[in-house]
């Protein structure tokens, strides 16, 4: 590494890296200058003056935000021509910013209040009218403000360097120069509410979130979020038992600043009015709601009556239930109704990825990885709309160290536009696209390979043989449909393998064997849809279901448990990097249990109870840490908020997979499986035709 | 035909041209030393090209005044990538109007002093950016254009030689900000017209992030009779490191207005007087802005100066972009610092705040003031404000709003103080030149 450069603020030495800009170097050393364009992630603007400094032998003040340390550099920011510059650069923003503080949803976490206050002047010289501009509504979840615009410019960089959507621009000029949408009047876009989340003022409002609260009347909860596997931290601003916004503003989570539209807004599933708050009991071939006991006992009575005279269970788990849900679920399989005939919807091969990386360590990789690694090959996943984050991370590292980029899918993708090669190829044809790219790939010095569910079984193996023959290390990534995904297939979700891809004694039903076996007696749905795409052939099977509203399954069900969501529980879920992070309980619906106490009751119930053991989250995590491999992460970083990434299985797995059933749904940003239906947001996004906008009215 | 007439104290170098029969046609061009400089450029080094334009004192004539032959050497000419030539021809100061008369009388002298820059930086490829409103002479530059390559002087193996060169035009789209130089090459390059942080300066990374020489048409037409009269014979018409000649364009209450090529270093009394044709009906002299609208502008009693960047500077003023605009007794200043303020205010791209807010909320302040509901404190808050962009803003734009605005505000404290007390503008009758 290069020296390091020496240099002064206001008399205090420094030192930093050569390049460092000014405004960092003073960030780390503990000075502020305060700024409101600059953001460290995306291009320099030096448009808002805020940060000018006095540098010695410089005849004009400086922007901190472009000018690199330099050996003996003297800087100076605590003078008085530097605090009146800042007071009358503040006082020419407010001449014109709209003071309206007491209604607009930025107050209590406004740079811009905060910055008057600290550097600003207490009252205005200028007396003339102030320009207003109607507030417009570009989409359901973005509303813009344009008196409150300080025209900073971080909503435009954001849109266009981060998110790679360039929805934004600027139109008009001078003092009348106003932030636009890309279709004139609305947004077409990825609806991230990236823009909103980095405005310093209250220029650009959520959709969800604006007039409904103050930042200070609410409880901050940091979470994960329950749709996509990307597991991003959401922090949920929650008043009085209502969710009213997601965000990442402590930027604490493995997502940085990032949040998609899910993250952000697609948490208002959880008060759907369709949402299940009682359970329901089949009586007369109507579903009626009964009491906890009721509906507990019937379960329990029947499940009781099908072991004993050796009926056939099915069970069927979730991609979105917690880590502790899901090992307590298999073990009720397993151990309480003796069948190992449980499964789950399997949305990419991450078996034969660990079973052929058998025998070495540290090639899969981290949602760090996609940042850091110097090449990054996407193969057969539409990143930007299925794996936003993992997407933008690989194009912050394209921006910030100017990563190579290769891209193999069927139809084009966002990522084209970074990318150093990319190529068209069905499934059966992208190994092969692959292969030719082997002397493009020799000058990498190492590699990230993310895949989707076009790779899998053989495939697999034929792309981890080519990784290995790179002479570079090379890691990987199996692209996964939710939010739990990984920990389904951890926690032991499949008939065949047991918790840390042990082999289960003997195989079971696989789900949609389940659904065709004619003479099955119990069919028990925790948290998923199997019947969404799929009949049941059984007429007779009794079916439980435990879900959040009355899906498709829950409609045939015989009994139906109303569930928690995932903000209404905690627990431990893992993302499509393998990082163990832990669910808050941020509010609570009247009614509703989290699927481990139903399964806690239900087990108690059928006097299972001595065999599973308590159904408290910590309880069954301890377990799982103690008994499933790789999952013996530090409790303090998953305590405290942080991504533990488990340590992957190092042995053969000895089971036949079974590829075939591996179907990912490619959701896009708008949908999210069964869940996403309930969503307003995510719904209301969905730029719909002019055919289909007819056909509803 | 001659916008005014030409005057007998005028040297005329850049301007011999003017007023031939079909000055601009490639013809008039040739019979009259044209493409002489170039064909001698070709024959030297880019090296002594340079030195030559340096030893010449060719300072830039877009308003800045920076070496000419300096700004050529910092290109680096051993970069792998293309060298671009661009002119800029977005002339646009308030009181200037040369460039316009160059492109419009002598074309090719344009042409031939991108040549000659084009073999001193080892470029292959130049463009015209010229200014929207000048619809009309993109038609004539493009004309000049072709003609230049049917007589081989553009193309590829000039004149048989190993140099290959062509040129284009590109319009505008009428932002005065434009004609600074980092936003003419974001403009250039479809993008908003906006400048860019600098550095790197355009000779490292200009057009398309290449190095590129930049530079104002008065600029390049100075080039070619560099070469041809030696560079000592240049620099001697001027001052002392005030090369040459200038177009100075002059405006205003005076008799003959007009565009008058003059020594570098002509005092500015005898320019008004002699060459100007005196004050318009025999009014006293009350203020001239000396070269362009964003200058400070200079009293009469300061007008004793010469009209070089150095002499100017010594005055507190600048020579800018050589547009004289001549104020007399019956101007008012209040209304001429609210129509400077306007300009800039309709100008300023947005981009950065000083610049943004100053100038609209300078405009705002001045109108209310020239209307007579100005209080004591606003002829502070004036000075003031300006005060607060200069130097603050990202582009020399915020300075160009600021500079002329202190200065009448100081100069002229007395008649802001005659606004006062809701009196009625006491020149309101007077000149009707300056117009809000």
């Amino acid at each position: 590494m290069a020296d390091l450069v020496k240099f002064t603020i206001d008399g205090i030495a420094i030192e930093a890296a050569p390049g460092t800009l000014v405004i960092d170097a003073a960030k780390r050393a503990g000075i502020e200058i305060p700024s409101f364009c600059y953001h460290e992630d995306y291009s320099l603007q030096a448009a808002c003056r805020m940060c000018l400094v006095e540098v010695e032998k410089m005849p004009k003040l400086q922007t901190a935000c472009t000018l690199p340390v330099a050996e003996g550099m003297v800087v100076r920011a605590g003078t008085q021509q530097i605090a009146t510059a800042r007071k009358y650069t503040l006082e020419f923003l407010l001449a014109n910013h709209p003071l309206d503080c007491p209604v607009c949803d930025k107050g209590g976490e406004c740079e811009l209040q905060d910055m008057a206050f600290r550097y600003g002047a207490g009252e205005s010289r200028y007396t003339e009218t102030k320009l207003h501009v109607d507030e417009a509504q570009w989409s359901p979840v973005v509303f813009f403000d344009a008196p409150r615009c300080i025209l900073c410019f971080r909503c435009v960089r954001v849109c266009n360097e981060g998110m790679g959507v360039g929805a934004l621009g600027v139109v008009n000029r001078g003092a009348v120069s106003e932030i636009a949408p890309n279709k004139g009047d609305h947004l077409e876009c990825d609806e991230c509410g990236m823009c909103v989340d980095i405005c310093p003022v209250g220029a650009l409002t959520s959709g969800t979130y604006r007039y409904k609260t103050r930042p200070w009347e609410m409880e901050h909860v940091g979470t994960i979020c329950t749709h996509c596997s990307n597991g991003c931290k959401t922090t949920l601003g929650v008043r009085n038992d209502q969710i009213i916004r997601g965000n990442n503003r402590d930027r604490s989570g493995i997502n940085g600043e990032f949040l998609c539209i899910k993250g952000r807004y697609g948490f208002d599933f959880y008060d759907h009015p369709e949402r299940l708050q009682s359970p329901l009991l089949r009586t007369n071939g109507k579903l009626e709601p009964v009491s906890w006991s009721v509906a507990l006992n019937a379960a329990a009575t029947k499940f009781k009556d099908v072991k004993a005279r050796g009926g056939r269970f099915g069970v069927i788990g979730s991609n979105h239930t917690t880590n502790e849900e899901n090992f307590y679920l298999q073990k009720f399989a397993r151990q309480g109704l003796g069948t190992n005939n449980i499964d789950h919807h399997r949305t990419g091969d991450v078996v034969t990825l660990l079973d052929s990386l058998s025998g070495t360590t540290g090639k899969l990789a981290a949602s760090e990885d996609f940042y850091t690694k110097k090449a990054v090959l996407i193969l057969g996943a539409d990143l930007s709309i299925e794996q936003p984050f993992l997407a933008f991370q690989i194009r912050a590292n394209k921006r910030h160290n100017n990563a190579s980029v290769y891209v193999v899918t069927e139809k084009p993708v966002r990522e084209d536009k970074i990318a150093s090669a990319s190529v068209r190829a069905e499934a059966s044809g992208q190994l092969a696209a692959v292969e030719n790219w082997r002397g493009a790939l020799s000058g990498q010095t190492e590699l990230l390979i993310a895949f989707g569910d076009s790779i899998k079984g053989d495939a697999v193996r034929e792309l981890v043989a080519f990784g290995s023959s790179l002479g570079f290390p090379v890691s990987y990534c199996c692209l996964l449909d939710y939010s739990n995904s990984r920990g389904a297939v951890d926690m032991g979700l499949i008939p065949d393998l047991l918790p840390g891809f042990h082999a289960a004694e003997a195989g079971g039903m696989t789900a949609p064997e389940m659904l065709a076996s004619p003479d099955l007696d119990v069919l028990w749905v925790v948290g998923a849809n199997p019947l969404s795409d799929a009949p049941l052939a059984s007429t007779s099977a009794f079916v439980v279901v435990q879900d959040m509203f009355l899906t498709d399954t829950a409609m045939r069900a015989d009994i139906v448990f109303p569930a928690s969501s995932a903000y209404e529980k905690t627990g431990t879920v893992t993302n499509v990097c393998g990082e163990v992070q832990r669910l808050k309980r941020a509010n609570s619906t009247m009614g509703t249990k989290p699927d481990l106490e139903i399964m806690g009751l239900l087990g108690k119930e059928m006097g299972l109870a001595p065999v599973l053991g308590p159904w408290l989250p910590d309880t069954v995590f301890e377990e799982i840490r103690k008994t499933v491999r790789g999952y013996n992460v530090p409790l303090p970083v998953i305590s405290t908020g942080g991504a533990a990434q488990t340590a992957p299985v190092n042995g053969r797995i000895p089971v036949a997979n079974r590829p075939e059933l591996i179907r990912s749904a490619h959701d896009t940003l708008f949908t999210s499986g069964t869940l996403g239906r309930y969503s307003k947001m995510l719904n209301s996004v969905i730029e719909k035709s002019d055919a289909e906008k007819s056909l509803q009215h | 035909m001659l916008y005014n007439e030409p005057h007998p104290l005028e040297v005329k170098i850049l301007t011999k041209r003017f007023g031939l029969p079909n000055s601009a046609s490639i013809d008039t061009f040739l019979a009259t030393e044209g493409y002489k400089g170039f064909e001698k450029a070709l024959t030297m080094t880019p090296d002594a090209i340079i030195n030559e334009v340096k030893a010449s004192g060719l300072r830039g004539r877009g308003g800045a005044g920076f070496s000419t032959g300096m700004k050529w050497s910092f290109l680096p000419r051993n970069s792998p990538k293309p060298k671009y030539i661009m002119v800029n021809a977005d002339e646009s100061e308030p009181g200037t109007c040369k460039d316009r008369l160059l492109i419009e009388y002598d074309p090719h002298s344009l042409i031939e002093g991108m040549l000659i820059a084009a073999l001193a930086a080892g470029s292959n490829l130049g463009y015209i950016y010229i200014r929207g409103e000048y619809r009309y002479l993109i038609d004539i530059m493009d004309r000049a254009i072709v003609e230049a390559r049917e007589r081989g002087f553009l193309g590829n193996n000039i004149k048989g030689s190993e140099f290959s060169f062509d040129c284009h035009t590109h319009s505008g789209a009428g932002a005065y900000e434009c004609g600074e130089e980092s936003a003419l090459l974001e403009s250039f390059e479809g993008k908003r017209g906006i400048p860019r942080i600098r550095p790197p300066f355009p000779a490292v990374a200009g057009a398309y992030q290449c190095p590129t020489v930049l530079n104002n048409v008065e600029t390049f037409c100075s080039a070619p009779p560099i070469l041809l009269m030696g560079a000592q014979a240049y620099a001697g018409l001027g001052t002392p490191k005030n090369g040459g000649t200038r177009l100075f364009c002059l405006s205003g209450h005076i008799n003959k207005p007009g565009v008058y090529e003059l020594p570098m270093g002509f005092p500015l009394m005898r320019m008004i007087e002699e060459v100007g044709g005196g004050m318009r009906g025999g009014k006293k002299l009350k203020a001239v802005i000396p070269g362009g609208s964003s200058c400070p502008v200079l009293k009469a009693d300061e007008c004793d100066v010469l009209m070089d960047f150095d002499s100017l500077a010594a005055a507190q003023s600048m020579l800018g972009s050589g547009g004289v605009v001549v104020m007399d007794e019956d101007t008012c200043m209040v209304k001429a610092a609210l129509r400077i303020m306007r300009f800039y205010a309709h100008e300023s791209c947005g981009w950065c705040i000083p610049c943004r807010e100053g100038t609209t909320w300078l405009k705002k302040l001045l109108t209310r003031f020239h209307e007579g509901m100005g209080q004591r404190s606003d002829i502070i808050l004036i000075g003031d404000l300006a005060k607060n962009m200069l130097g603050r803003t990202f582009c020399p734009l915020g300075d160009a709003a600021a500079l002329p605005t202190i200065s009448i505000v100081e100069k002229f404290t007395e008649e802001f103080e005659a606004h006062l007390e809701g009196r009625p503008c006491p020149y309101e009758h007077a000149s009707q030149l300056v117009r809000a």
